[in-house]
């Protein structure tokens, strides 16, 4: 299975990288539409600040492409790269996001922010989340939260082809691996089905 | 919840993991890479690599030895020592670290931090300050512990932070390599200061210090009691639990 990292400056993606191939992915960081066509998924990374992370993203002129893609094969939004798939953001200037699942990015409302550290999520598992901003959206279109400072906080959302995860999956132990690895399962699953 | 972190800290000289004690002495303790899955496997949080070689091809090494373990350890890595500036934490992080931490640099030239933050976000800049009490009050040190600056400790952990440090690694001078327990003074008066994450460091000898000093502050740097197997980082998480601060225990899912 053939995973397109989306290469557009912000954050490192040599640590998505070497989990993907970990649990057996092919990986290629690329801008280039034709390869992100080519890729069974997508996976869009992202470390830093939404407005400059939309921006350097428009730079690249993939969002019409991106948009298209998410509605035809697996999409995955690590942290940054979570928030981004939202309607908008209130990081910094409000900014538009990619619109890929409804709904907004909001600072949190915790007296220590940033919210970095391990907390855990579905079955009591911790996963390693660094960020200050969070997703709000339809409690359908979440799959799995964390609680910080009495707050809710979406861990992992969901929408169609669309997954979002808020922490970084590659950075969170062997369970973090196996999320990883559900999600090639279902990207695999599609594939062999046909849609 | 958010859980505490223990966090054990290897010291990279060519290639190697050894550990010095209060500063000064080295023995070999082994294989990076080896050394990192056994902390992984063990329930560690994260790994801290510093690197104390003097020599000019270090540089190289390091990054080698980062790559090795990023390709076989899924927690976050942070590395020091010896950074000079933003190309050096560059290469770290495309190496594989996710965090840098800066030391005498950051001391030095202050505006780095900014710098660093800007370009690579916060959540991958951690300043370490070494601090020893003296003339009543806790002093900043640089280059390893040898040299003393006028800055005291809590002045500019307030400063550091305001210029965008991520985290914040404490190692006290004072207790380093002694095992008699944490420089709980100094922890509580920079938690009353800062609101990022403060990691302590220099001087436990047993999980019942890693319980005081995780009593006030978000995590624990680990080295000789783990190097010597005095305890594991299981035991020093239990013993924690057991004093209700929450841990993340590595559950195994059955296949």
């Amino acid at each position: 299975m053939k995973v397109a990292v989306i290469d557009y400056g912000m954050g490192n993606v040599f640590n998505v990288e070497r989990a993907l191939q970990a649990i057996g992915c092919q990986v290629v960081i690329t801008k280039d539409p034709a390869a992100i066509e080519s890729a069974d998924a997508i996976l869009l990374p992202g470390v830093g600040a939404f407005p400059q992370a939309m921006q350097s993203l428009e730079v690249t002129g993939l969002i019409p492409l991106l948009k298209r893609m998410a509605k035809e094969k697996p999409f995955l939004g690590i942290c940054l790269g979570m928030q981004l798939l939202f309607e908008s953001s209130t990081e910094g200037m409000p900014t538009e996001g990619l619109g890929l699942i409804k709904g907004t990015v909001e600072r949190m409302h915790a007296k220590r922010l940033p919210h970095v550290g391990w907390n855990s999520i579905l079955r009591d598992e911790d996963v390693y989340f660094v960020h200050s901003y969070k997703a709000v959206t339809s409690d359908a279109l979440i799959v799995a939260s964390a609680e910080y400072m009495g707050e809710q906080v979406p861990a992992i959302v969901q929408s169609g082809h669309v997954t979002g995860m808020q922490f970084h999956p590659e950075k969170s132990g062997k369970f973090g691996l196996s999320l990883l690895q559900e999600w090639k399962e279902a990207v695999e699953r599609e594939i062999t089905t046909g849609h | 919840m958010l859980k505490r972190r223990i966090i054990p800290c290897l010291d990279v000289k060519e290639g190697r993991v050894v550990k010095g004690i209060e500063f000064v002495q080295l023995r070999d303790i082994g294989d990076p890479v080896e050394i990192a899955k056994y902390y992984d496997d063990s329930g560690a949080d994260e790994l801290v690599f510093l690197d104390i070689t003097a020599s000019t091809e270090r540089r190289q090494t390091m990054l080698d030895v980062v790559s090795a373990v990023a390709r076989k350890v899924f927690i976050p890595l942070t590395v020091g020592g010896g950074i000079r500036s933003l190309e050096d934490i560059s290469s770290l992080l495309k190496a594989g670290a996710d965090k840098v931490s800066l030391n005498t640099l950051a001391v030095e030239s202050p505006n780095l931090i900014r710098e660093a933050a800007d370009r690579f976000g916060s959540q991958c800049i951690v300043v370490a300050i070494d601090v020893k009490f003296e003339e009543g009050d806790y002093y900043v040190y640089t280059y390893g512990g040898k040299e003393r600056t006028n800055r005291l400790a809590v002045d500019w952990a307030k400063e550091v932070t305001e210029l965008g440090a991520g985290e914040l690694l404490v190692t006290s001078m004072n207790q380093d390599g002694k095992q008699n327990g944490y420089d709980l003074g100094i922890l509580r008066r920079l938690r009353e200061v800062v609101d990022i994450p403060i990691i302590a460091s220099g001087g436990a000898g047993n999980a019942e210090h890693v319980v005081e000093a995780l009593e006030t502050v978000d995590a624990a740097l680990l080295a000789s009691i783990l190097h010597d197997r005095k305890t594991t980082v299981e035991e020093v998480k239990h013993v924690c639990s057991e004093h209700n601060l929450p841990m993340r225990f590595v559950m195994t899912t059955p296949d």
